[in-house]
């Protein structure tokens, strides 16, 4: 059985065919990930899942269901429900580790903290709705002032070993204070880290809300970047995060999941 | 699930935190809904088919703002919300 999970989050669309067979093991069959531009969010994830079934040989009737989820999941009009962001991400997360008690997940726009009960459920969740300095856009509108790729902010965050503390809580003011480093010749660097150590230590206590067993997973595209990784192991005070294979794909592989097993 | 609705920014933590768990049965119809003077709360269907209460998506990032009123500096009075939720489903961080 063929069932689709569709991730329409603030930045990109994505999209998780798996395939479960009568065990209710699931496999992934595909993955695929659109940045949606000029389209619409109903479009975008026309678009995208179009493109996905194409990839494999599928066509719509193929699929037995399809669930959504993400910040803008009511777009979604051809799927069958629509599921918080914390369900689809303590469900997928259950695919990789099992054993995961703490999921933090860090998209574009909002980072996250999830407790789950070792069954794929989230039994607390604790979120910031009113910033992004919290998230990965913050991290990515850093990179930019100091005129690097998102890759190379990553890994010249890991060449530091300064501790700078950045005091603005917004993003709009956090830029200031990079300018300002900037300014005093700080070396990238070290302003890399400053940054990333900030969102680490905002998602940290977001995450403290819920509190931190072990195993802790690290969901969302913010897991590309190694120094942010670095940074939230040292705010949690942990030496691992379990790190998942296509972790932008965990929220729409949950669905997929929640879907089959409504199916099932 | 404890599900913790609001924000951090530079002037404090500002979280309401609902245990839906205490939330599904309510025993006093969903007091909570007219007990919020600002009417803060609505009913939703949740991921797992319960009907559980919610902090309206308009509210969530005004917390510090919208709560101020029955939040005086002195002589701060039971928070109604949580008067009206008997089976204390409901706290605030702050």
């Amino acid at each position: 059985m063929i069932t689709a999970g569709i991730d329409m989050g603030s930045r990109t669309v994505k999209v998780v065919l798996i395939d479960t067979e009568a065990s209710g093991a699931p496999s992934v069959k595909k993955t695929h990930l659109i940045f949606p531009g000029d389209l619409d969010g109903d479009a975008a994830a026309e678009k995208a899942y179009d493109e996905a079934l194409s990839a494999v040989g599928l066509k719509r009737d193929d699929v037995s269901s399809v669930y959504a989820t993400g910040a803008g999941r009511v777009m979604v009009n051809f799927a069958k429900e629509k599921v918080t962001e914390m369900s689809a991400g303590a469900k997928g997360v259950s695919y990789f580790y099992p054993n995961a008690r703490t999921i933090v997940d860090v998209g574009a726009e909002e980072g996250r903290g999830i407790k789950t009960d070792g069954t794929g459920k989230a039994v607390d969740f604790a979120g910031n709705e009113k910033c992004a300095a919290g998230a990965g856009s913050f991290a990515e509108a850093m990179s930019r002032a100091l005129q690097l790729t998102l890759k190379e902010f990553g890994e010249a965050s890991l060449r530091s070993d300064k501790t700078i503390p950045m005091n603005a809580q917004c993003t709009v003011f956090a830029e200031s204070e990079v300018v300002s480093l900037i300014h005093s010749s700080t070396p990238k660097e070290d302003i890399a880290k400053a940054v990333l150590d900030a969102v680490a230590s905002r998602v940290c206590a977001m995450v403290r809300r819920v509190g931190i067993d072990k195993d802790v997973v690290l969901i969302g595209g913010m897991v590309h970047n190694p120094g942010f990784v670095s940074s939230l192991k040292t705010a949690m005070d942990i030496d691992e995060v379990k790190l998942p294979d296509i972790p932008e794909f965990v929220a729409a592989l949950g669905c997929a999941m929640l879907a089959a097993e409504a199916k099932h | 699930m404890i599900a913790n609705y609001g924000y951090k920014d530079g002037s404090g933590e500002y979280y309401i935190s609902i245990d839906t768990d205490k939330c599904i049965d309510c025993p006093v119809g969903r007091a909570c809904l007219t007990g919020c003077p600002k009417g803060m709360f609505e009913t939703m269907t949740d991921d797992y088919d319960d009907e559980v209460v919610q902090i309206k998506q308009s509210f969530r990032r005004n917390l510090a703002y919208d709560c101020a009123d029955c939040k005086p500096s002195s002589n701060r009075p039971p928070l109604p919300c949580v008067v009206a939720c008997t089976p204390a489903a409901i706290k605030h961080s702050w």
